[in-house]
């Protein structure tokens, strides 16, 4: 089965969705990225969809897992790129997305990511110190 | 009301839901609808393609192009000869399911339609009919 690619960049794992996922590969790249994670030791998780034309039920419970396993393996995840229309949308469907960091663009979430560290980090030293 | 003639789509695997999807998408446009709604449009199908797949065992959804009062809109049925739903009400509240998903399929497709319909006898099958106007 074909698989989404996930690219590492220093400390943070990248996804870039760009095919309209059927069911089976959005578990597949669930798996493949909590490997990823716990492999690397990756800080931060960046998923962007931006190219993706619609956010069902399925697809927003995948980004609720990742962003929940992640936080559990001590990485951050923040979905950028969420077309207006596909956040109209989720929200008549009735999916809230709570658990999910968003950002605008791919830079404004590397911007996230990066403060979230250090913020964690700045905590970590507070509590030896 | 006029009716073009349907298309009809097997829904058997998960790669049948991303054809229906396109499929929906494809219409939508040439129905003139806006961005939004063939966004809700397209969910509202991915939904209920996926309850055809996973609930009813597989089965079909038609694709109608349709036309009333100089509007012009997209209507699906969803069907299917899988087990049926004992308790229709049940099923329509968010957060109700009885496998491992967030229960919005029924519930949100119903938001996002214009017009929504729904039709399930135990043992024989379910039906959801949606339709969206421009
Ligand atoms: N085509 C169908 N055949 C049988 N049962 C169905 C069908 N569609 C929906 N259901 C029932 O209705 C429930 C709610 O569906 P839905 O709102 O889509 O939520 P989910 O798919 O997350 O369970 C399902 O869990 C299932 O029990
Ligand atoms: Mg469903």
């Amino acid at each position: 089965m074909e698989r989404i690619p996930i690219l590492a960049m220093g400390k943070a794992l990248l996804i870039t969705i760009q095919v309209d996922m059927h069911d089976r590969l959005a578990l597949a790249l669930e798996e493949d990225l909590t490997n990823r994670i716990a492999s690397t030791g990756a800080r931060g998780v960046l998923i962007d969809i931006s190219s993706l034309e619609i956010v069902d039920s399925f697809i927003g419970r995948m980004l609720d897992n990742i962003a929940a396993v992640s936080r559990v393996l001590d990485a951050e995840t923040v979905v950028v790129g969420m077309r207006p229309a596909v956040a109209i949308t989720l929200v008549e469907l009735g999916l809230s997305l709570t658990g999910v960091k968003t950002a605008l663009n791919v830079e404004r979430g590397m911007a996230l990511l990066r403060s979230q560290c250090a913020t964690r980090r700045g905590t970590h030293d507070h509590r030896r110190g | 009301m006029t009716t073009a003639e349907g298309d009809v789509f097997a829904i058997r695997t998960s790669q049948d839901v991303v054809i229906v999807r396109q499929e929906v998408r494809a219409r939508a446009v040439k129905a003139g609808l806006g961005l939004v709604d063939q966004t809700k449009i397209i969910t509202a199908a991915s939904e209920l393609a996926r309850n055809t797949l996973d609930y009813g065992g597989g089965g079909t959804v038609v694709m109608e192009a349709i036309e009333a009062n100089g509007r012009r809109g997209v209507r699906l049925t969803f069907e299917d000869h899988g087990p049926g739903i004992a308790d229709i009400e049940l099923a329509m509240k968010d957060g109700y399911t009885s496998g491992q998903g967030l229960g919005l399929g029924l519930g949100g497709s119903r938001r996002l339609a214009n017009e929504f319909f729904i039709e399930s006898r135990i043992g024989e099958g379910t039906k959801v009919v949606i339709t969206r106007w421009k």
